[in-house]
Parts: structure tokens; sequence; C-alpha cells
């Protein structure tokens, strides 16, 4: 899918640009949790950018992968996840990892999102009679509970952005305010909504949604008109610049192997 | 959801022997193990190392009333479905991967409540294995906390008698049976494994019987040679089956990738066919063929081959 907005690049994918701000997110000398697909490109891209120190975790029991450029991993327990890794030791051990404090970032994407950050990946309907049942938890859970500060990535469309998930799998700021901590959830924050429209983060007295910065070309309006509940605006929206020919270059040679960039 | 009586679990395990015999069996009769209404926990992850051959042994058998648990459930899942074999899923995701979207046949016999999927998260269940493993009734986590899947299971809380902090209370889970695929074992049962250890050694240490396949058998002296790489003592498994190729069409670290192709094939059936062709994939990949073997060979060399290229070039040595 072509990104929307005008101020891109030729031919730059939605995907693409996700993957390229969200990367820009991830300092070097940390350690990022992250999960297959575009959490996973984002923080291989970051790793190849600026954060050269970057340490991927992957929750099939992977410490500090590096990545086989063109033949990216489908599961985090595949043999693919693990190229030049450093150590590899069993699933419930890295997410203890994780409750211990050691991950700085989690990275999720999500089905269902809503204006607290609560995530849906198990239901659309009731639990009970649900019209579609979908895969579930898997470690999204765990990640948004145990890790320092939680990054999702997604896109912008009101279907995803709703105002309030129909199940919660993963837990954001719940009802806002001081719900989190009051569940019992005392660890980890939620930093960035990352989308190919926006760069959002939660305001920190009600927990609610807020608008931080705009994609190249895109407007207020067309985010509003994408989002599925009543969405806060910083009082300073900035602009994101565009992805770089490097960081694209560095993005496509990941995705599609070293021949396929040249 | 129920509960296991630990002091139970424990005392089952006290009164077992623990015979360094030879414990050799086909997986055939393994099966005999294993009996209608038991729990059954699958070992791997998703696409791997996958216990293919003891569950295709089980297929085979048409069991009734099964549960299964896994950490993550591929597509072997919807064959127990597809089968009459299962009313009970208890993971935490279920699926074969992104490419392949959502598995329909998981979702006919669920979203018509004709099996129940008690969903956790999965570190929930690599605790939950893990306390039943450590022989206590219940592990504390700051994990699901807040969560709708803790408000669905009942999960409970405890106060820390130290702190006052709250936490998660995951339950231990025991499974009756456990199938583990490994890459080497020797004949009373020592079992080793290379790269990932997924969530098999608590699996099996929760389990009251322990079903292994191995890709190769091998002697005493070669378990000994790197005791490091030794996942399970003996006195924690009841039978080792000799599997060659015994994960596949799904992966076994460093020696063959997963069969996209075989995966491609199945979606596609399913898409076409509706949950009929579950069944159908059992009777012409598990009941048409004598044994696991005859399935493996019909993969056919070259695809075997080029599996075992996908691994090597993997591996950094």
């Amino acid at each position: 899918m072509t990104a929307r907005g005008d101020g891109q690049p030729d031919g730059v994918t939605a995907e693409e640009l996700m993957a390229i701000t969200a990367s820009r997110l991830l300092a070097d000398h940390t350690v990022v949790f992250a999960g297959v697909g575009m959490p996973l490109l984002a923080s291989a891209v970051a790793r190849r950018c600026h954060a050269p120190h970057l340490t991927i975790v992957l929750e099939g029991g992977i410490i500090g992968t590096t990545l086989l450029p063109g033949k990216l991993p489908i599961s985090t327990n595949e043999m693919r996840a693990a190229y030049g890794a450093q150590m590899l030791t069993d699933i419930t051990d890295i997410f203890l990892y994780a409750q211990r404090g050691y991950f700085d970032y989690g990275f999720l994407g999500a089905a269902q999102v809503d204006m607290h950050g609560n995530i849906n990946t198990s239901v659309i309907g009731s639990i009970e009679r649900p019209r579609v049942r979908l895969p579930g938890s898997g470690g999204a859970n765990d990640i948004i509970s145990l890790c320092n500060e939680v990054l999702i990535v997604t896109q912008h469309e009101p279907r995803r952005f709703v105002p309030q998930v129909d199940f919660v799998t993963s837990p954001g700021y719940l009802s806002g305010g001081d719900s989190r901590a009051q569940a019992g959830l005392v660890r980890g924050r939620l930093g960035a909504v990352v989308t190919d429209l926006a760069l959002l983060d939660f305001e920190p007295a009600s927990r609610r949604m807020r608008l931080r910065a705009l994609q190249p070309g895109v407007t207020l309006d067309q985010v509003r008109e994408q989002t599925g509940f009543d969405l806060l605006v910083s009082t300073d929206i900035e602009n994101l610049g565009p992805p770089s020919a490097e960081e694209l270059a560095i993005y496509r040679k990941l995705r599609d192997g070293p021949a396929a960039a040249a | 959801m129920e509960h296991v009586a630990v002091l139970a679990a424990r005392a089952e395990r006290e009164a077992a022997g623990r015979p360094v015999a030879d414990k050799r069996m086909t997986a055939e009769a393994a099966m005999a193990l294993i009996r209608d209404g038991d729990h059954v926990a699958i070992g791997g992850t998703l696409y791997s190392r996958t216990p293919m051959m003891l569950v295709f042994a089980l297929l085979r058998q048409r069991r009734r009333h099964l549960t299964v648990s896994r950490p993550l459930a591929c597509y072997e899942i919807e064959l127990f479905l597809a089968t009459g074999a299962l009313d009970r899923i208890v993971t935490s995701w279920v699926g074969i991967g992104l490419p392949w979207g959502l598995a329909p046949i998981f979702r006919h016999y669920v979203e018509r409540g004709e099996a129940s999927y008690d969903e956790w998260s999965h570190l929930a269940m690599g605790l939950r294995y893990k306390a039943g493993a450590m022989g206590v009734p219940f592990l504390p986590s700051l994990t699901m906390l807040g969560s709708d899947l803790a408000r669905t299971l009942d999960l409970q809380t405890v106060t820390c008698p130290y702190t006052g902090e709250r936490l998660a209370a995951l339950p231990a889970l025991n499974p009756d049976v456990a199938l583990i695929h490994a890459h080497r074992a020797d004949m009373f049962g020592n079992v080793q494994v290379d790269g990932y250890r997924h969530m098999d050694a608590d699996i099996a240490k929760a389990a009251r019987t322990v079903i292994v396949s191995a890709e190769r058998i091998v002697g005493p002296e070669d378990i000994a040679a790197s005791p490091a790489q030794t996942m399970l003592p003996h006195f924690a498994v009841d039978a080792v089956v000799a599997a060659p190729y015994g994960a596949y069409p799904h992966e076994c670290y460093g020696l063959y990738g997963p069969d996209l192709e075989h995966f491609d094939a199945y979606v596609g059936a399913v898409r076409e066919h509706g949950p009929a062709a579950g069944l159908r994939y059992v009777e012409e990949n598990v009941d048409a063929h004598p044994d696991f073997a005859g399935f493996v060979a019909a993969a056919g060399a070259a695809r075997l081959a080029a599996l075992e290229a996908a691994a090597s070039e993997l591996m950094l040595r």
C-alpha cells in the first residue's frame, strides 16, 4: 500500500514509512523486545542506521539477533529469527528478563487499539460468542505489562482506532488516569503510537491518546477522519521528516535481500 | 479451570518407579500411554521442533475429548479439531503465521462453541508449566493484571506477605502427557536438544507421563560427551521413540527448515473446502501411510535436501 500524504519520496509504502518512523525512536545502547513483522524490521533498521549497539530480543528465546537480509523470520520461534544471535534461552526466561526490567522497549502491532492504548487481538464481538476469533495474545500481554516503554505501530484506520476495544487482550492505560497502576501494572509505560499518518503519545493526566506529529504531507483533518474517537491534539504539532534514501535502502535490503536492493 | 492438587501430583511422582531401563518403543506403542479425556501438552513452539511424528501417531488413534496445551499452537490444533479429538485448547496464540492469516478450522469450532479456548498470555503459559515442574501450586507474576484475559479466566491475585504488592497467581499446569521432540536421546531417556529450548523442559517435568521422540538414538557415551546439552535426565522420561525428520513439516533447529510450501497447500485446501479439508489432510497424510516415515518419504528427497540446506545456511560455524 502506497503511503498517504503527498510529502513522500516516490513509491514509499505505508509499511516502510511506519517502520522507519518507529526505528528513529530507538536509542543506541538499549534493548528492544520486538515482534515479527514491522517491529522487527524497524529495530533492524535502527541497528543499521543510528543505533549500532541496539540489542534485539525476540520471544522465542533469542538475544542479540542480527538477521540475514532477505531471510526474515515469519515467526519469533524459528531458526531465521536467531541468525547471528548472542544467546538462545527458553521462552519463559526471555519474558522474565522483561519482568526484571532489562528491556527498554517493547514493540507491538495492533489489530485494534483504543484511546487509552488498550490492544485487542482476541475477539471481534464478545468472548462468549465471538463474531471472529482472533489468534490471541501470544506475548503481547506480557510485553505491554512488563517492558519499560511500549511502542505501538499500526496502520491508521477507523476500524483499528476505536473508542474502546471489544476485549482488552493487552492492557494499556485501561480506563485512563491511574487505572493502570490501580490494576497492579506498576511497571512500564506506553511511549508512542506510530502510524502511517502520525506519531502519537498519551496525555500524562488523562492517559488519552494525543497527536504529536504528522507524517509528511498529512493534514490534521486527515488524521481525525481516520481515528474512530476524539483525539487530543498537542499544542505544537511537529512534522516528521520523510524517510531518507539511506533508510529506505537499508529497509528494502533487509526485506528483499542484497540482490534485490542492488 | 481445574486446579492441580500439588501434593497428589507429587505423591504420584514419588510412587512412580525410576528404572534405568531401555525405554525405546514405536510411536504407535507409545500412544497406549494416552487415554480419551487426557490433557496432552505438545512441546516445541508454533512450527519449531513440534513432535509431529508423535502428533500424527495420536491423530491416527482418533482419541476423544482431549485437552491440548502448547506455548503457541500451529495447524496441528486444527487437525485434532477436524478429527473430533479435541474439546479444549489451552494456549496463548493459534495460527501458523502472518502470511497465512487467521486459522479457519480453529475459528469454525471456537466461534460455534464446539471447542473451548482458554487464552492465557505467553509468559503465563510458561509460568504455569514451570509451577507444575517446580511442584508448587502457583507462581506469582506481574503479567496479565488488569486485562480481560484475567477476567475471563477468573485469574486470582496474591498479596506479597513481605511488601504488600499485588501479583497475578498463575496456577500450575500438570498435563497428563507431554509429547517432546529432541535432537538426540539415549535408550534410557537422557534427552539433548540444540538451539531453542522453548518451554520443553518445564512441560516435561510438569507432566505425569513423558514421551520423547528423537532425530537420533545415541549411546550413553555420546550423552556424557556433552552433558550441558542435556535438557531432560532419564528419570524424567517414560518413552523414547526414534524419529528421523520427526518434526517435519515443521523445523528442527540446525537440521532442517520448515516446509512453507506444505503450509501453503494446507491453508489453500482449507480456504477452498472449509473444515472438511482438515479431515481430508489427516486421511491423506496420516491414515494413508503405514507410518510417519511414509509421510516423510512422500515429500521427496529433493524437498528434504532443500530444507536441510536452508537450515545449514543459517548456522554460523
